[in-house]
């Protein structure tokens, strides 16, 4: 029951952290329809804005004072954001009437591009932070000295995540803004008679789904303190698994989504083997897949002729 | 927004300077944080480490760059090659803070150049009814086509005897043919039957690692390895293509992307059978109907160089493997030219274009998707055990979801469903790169670049005609 309770608090944190990259697939996805398989990239460059920019304020305080960390998550969401809109203007925009196949291959190539330049300039080698929030509370002591233990480190990226999700599902039900994005994702041509600027608005849907990366770095980087130039990869393949578990489209899906991969990965590693929990999620997407091919939230596909 | 107006008017000096500007603006931002700052570990420690010369250098270029693009834009074209020409000969000569800005310095000089010889030469065709020309092409292209086959098969047979083919060509000409197979075999899942596969490197690693293991374990001789490592590829074709049957787009995309991925986990977890992350060594090579590739070989066999009495070299054996590689892709390309015309071939074609018209013909979609499936599983086999005998050893690091990319790339970036376009792809994407050596650091980048420079100028691809092999009567159009 301790373990259980235990592997559940580490699920929901690394579930949180998926969900906050998996919005930013499911909202390019529900806009434009495609992957933007440069987004994992896009994450691990917040991770290592928001490393850079504490290691910064760390010499020029001299370590001494604690870092203001919302400092150093605003730096890393607005640079990390700039990163998400060039992303757009270079590799999406020329090629927005273009085979979707197309921009499919021009978004590999990017994702390429990134995960190279930032091992060029930053090295190839693992880059760590010394824990900076530390503490946590012990829920349940069991008796063989087994405790239940929940960081603040894992308080905060729940909370975070949970008021990034109010925030945002706010933005877009009541935001003039949010109503520009549905009606693009419904239909861009009449969007943009009826006087929507849709080009507008696919840049802002790539700068906020870029802004909650960074926030998904920023936590990484306090979470586990170790970063490399490859983490992008993985963690935007799973992303956009927890994207389509949810039903890719819909906001509160890949949350679910992202949530439930987490789950799965933290009970697999914890019950079963630590090796194959990649393969667990995997397997689990497949089999959402075949009974529900549209994902646990999205809307069916009705097919006309 | 503002680029599409500024695309109909010329743009004046101070608007110029002011798109210039954002331009440089933007690249600040993006610059500072990961190029103007380092971190470096030495030692335990770690800390933070300037390059502010680095940004200021780029900055400038971006600036300069973004200035001839808007010039080239308004029809300039001696300002601009000149200017890319300054810019590239600033870039070889002047002293630059690290080799990696050298470089780019001389690539954007070079692209500026080209870029505006580019736009003469589109403007010049648009201003002869571009239309015509373009047909023309399309069909001296389409007359010239046997012509240029038969000239590219004569000068591949010929290529390793040729003068200048010294070891090292003949070993980039295998990798490329290697892929250009691999391409070849894709295009059957996603030029042909329409099914968007990103986990193809799977059916690669089965076929590697079935034939390393068959001939490790068994002793089989390769030739009896290859067709068993076709034979059990297109079966986890098919048991892989069986999930997926319902899925379309890029649900199915995401799907083969997983399995592309647990298969590479499994191989390198299950230790006992892969020998995990250390993979397999030792993986047999092929022999020349029985006589091996050995300066000394055991007791009883004759050796190649002693059958046909030559001295020993060990380019033979290089290129043994180059023959054997053409001579697979050849199979592969002409079983596709074949096969397009087979019923089962024309299904595939209607399948990609519309399924639901498919099935109202009769058409059952899941035979059809899973031969698709499990045909370019086969070929990707018979490429992943030639790809272990030729390198006699292998391991889960060569299978990962990036060889899938590249394969992918190949197939989009040559035009989807285009033979031909394969072959120029793979040579641009995979030839080249591993010709100039010298990058070796700034290869994948330069790939990845260009992966988005070539499909933001050419979006179908290379060779984009995409002939069906069969064609109804329009109406009022000539028959076919």
């Amino acid at each position: 029951m301790e373990y259980f309770l235990q592997q559940l608090i580490n699920g929901l944190t690394l579930g949180a952290i998926y969900g906050l990259i998996a919005i930013g697939y499911t909202m390019v996805y529900g806009i434009i329809g495609m992957i933007n398989f440069a987004h994992g990239e896009i994450y691990m460059i917040g991770a290592f804005i928001a490393l850079i920019s504490i290691m910064l304020l760390e010499s020029i305080a001299g370590g001494s004072i604690i870092i203001p960390l919302f400092v150093v998550l605003i730096i890393s969401m607005v640079l990390t954001a700039i990163y998400g809109w060039a992303l757009e203007r270079v590799a999406y925009r020329p090629l927005r009437n273009s085979p979707r196949l197309a921009a499919l291959i021009s978004a590999i190539g990017m994702s390429i591009a990134l995960g190279n330049y930032i091992q060029l300039t930053q090295g190839a080698r693992n880059k760590t932070l010394q824990p900076v929030i530390r503490g946590n509370f012990e829920l349940m002591a069991r008796d063989d000295g087994f405790t239940v233990v929940l960081s603040y480190m894992q308080v905060g990226i729940i909370v975070t995540t949970v008021v990034l999700m109010v925030v945002f599902s706010l933005m877009i039900s009541r935001t003039s803004l949010g109503r520009a994005q549905r009606a693009c994702e419904q239909d861009r041509t009449m969007a943009s008679l009826l006087g929507v600027d849709v080009d507008r608005t696919i840049s802002v849907t790539f700068v906020i789904g870029a802004a909650l990366a960074a926030v998904a770095g920023f936590l990484v980087v306090l979470y586990y303190g170790v970063i490399d130039f490859y983490i992008g990869f993985l963690a935007g393949i799973k992303a956009f698994t927890a994207a389509v578990l949810g039903g890719i489209g819909s906001i509160p899906g890949a949350m679910l989504g992202g949530i439930l991969i987490g789950l799965i990965e933290a009970f697999w590693s914890g019950y079963f083997s630590i090796e194959y929990k990649d393969v667990a999620a995997f397997s689990i997407l497949v089999l959402v897949l075949i009974f529900r091919p549209t994902g646990l939230l999205g809307r069916p596909e009705v097919e006309k002729v | 927004m503002a680029a599409l107006g500024a695309a109909l008017r010329m743009t004046s000096l101070p608007g110029m300077l002011k798109e210039a500007g954002i331009t440089a603006l933007v690249a600040t931002a993006l610059l500072i944080p990961v190029v103007g700052f380092k971190i470096v570990n030495r030692g335990g420690d770690q800390f933070l480490d300037t390059r502010w010369p680095e940004v200021a250098i780029a900055v400038v270029l971006i600036f300069v760059g973004r200035i001839f693009l808007i010039l080239i834009r308004n029809g300039q074209f001696y300002m601009p090659v000149a200017g890319g020409a300054v810019v590239a000969t600033i870039g070889w000569l002047a002293p630059m803070p690290s080799a990696f800005l050298k470089l780019v310095a001389i690539t954007a000089g070079l692209v500026i150049v080209l870029r505006a010889v580019f736009a003469v030469f589109a403007v010049r065709r648009r201003q002869s009814s571009g239309h015509e020309i373009g047909r023309g092409f399309a069909d001296n292209y389409r007359r010239a086509l046997p012509w240029l086959v038969c000239a590219m098969i004569i000068f591949a047979l010929a290529m390793p005897f040729l003068p200048f083919s010294e070891r090292r060509l003949v070993d980039i000409a295998i990798l490329v043919l290697t892929y250009i197979m691999l391409g070849w075999g894709l295009n059957i899942v996603v030029g042909l039957a329409g099914l968007l596969d990103l986990g193809y490197v799977a059916f690669y690693a089965v076929g590697a690692y079935s034939y390393a293991l068959l001939a490790t374990y068994f002793d089989f001789s390769f030739w009896i390895c290859l067709p068993l490592a076709g034979l059990f590829a297109g079966f986890f074709g098919i048991i892989l293509g069986f999930p997926v049957l319902r899925l379309r787009g890029d649900y199915l995309a995401i799907v083969t992307l997983g399995f592309g991925e647990m298969v590479r986990i499994v191989l390198l977890n299950w230790v006992s059978l892969t020998n995990g992350p250390d993979g397999i060594s030792g993986v047999p090579r092929p022999s020349f109907f029985g006589l091996e590739f050995k300066r000394y070989p055991p007791e009883g066999p004759e050796s190649f160089h002693q059958f046909f009495g030559i001295e020993y070299s060990s380019l033979h054996r290089v290129i043994f493997l180059y023959y054997l590689i053409l001579i697979l892709a050849l199979i592969t390309n002409y079983f596709t030219r074949r096969i397009r015309s087979l019923p089962i071939g024309r299904a595939w074609e209607a399948l990609r274009e519309d399924e639901i018209a498919c099935r109202s013909l009769g058409i059952n979609p899941r035979n059809t998707k899973l031969s698709a499936f499990a045909i370019g599983a086969m070929f990707g086999g018979f490429a992943g055990s030639f790809f272990a005998t030729r390198q006699g050893f292998i391991s889960p690091e060569s299978f990962t979801f990036l060889e899938s990319a590249i394969i992918l790339a190949i197939v989009v970036l040559g035009g989807m469903g285009s033979q031909m376009g394969v072959i120029l792809a793979a040579v641009v994407l995979i030839g080249v790169p591993e010709y100039i050596r010298d990058l070796q650091e700034y290869r994948m980048l330069a790939f990845g670049a260009g992966m988005v420079l070539i499909m933001s100028w050419r979006p179908r691809g290379l060779l984009s005609q995409r002939d069906p092999t069969i064609r109804m009567n329009r109406v009022g159009g000539q028959a076919r």
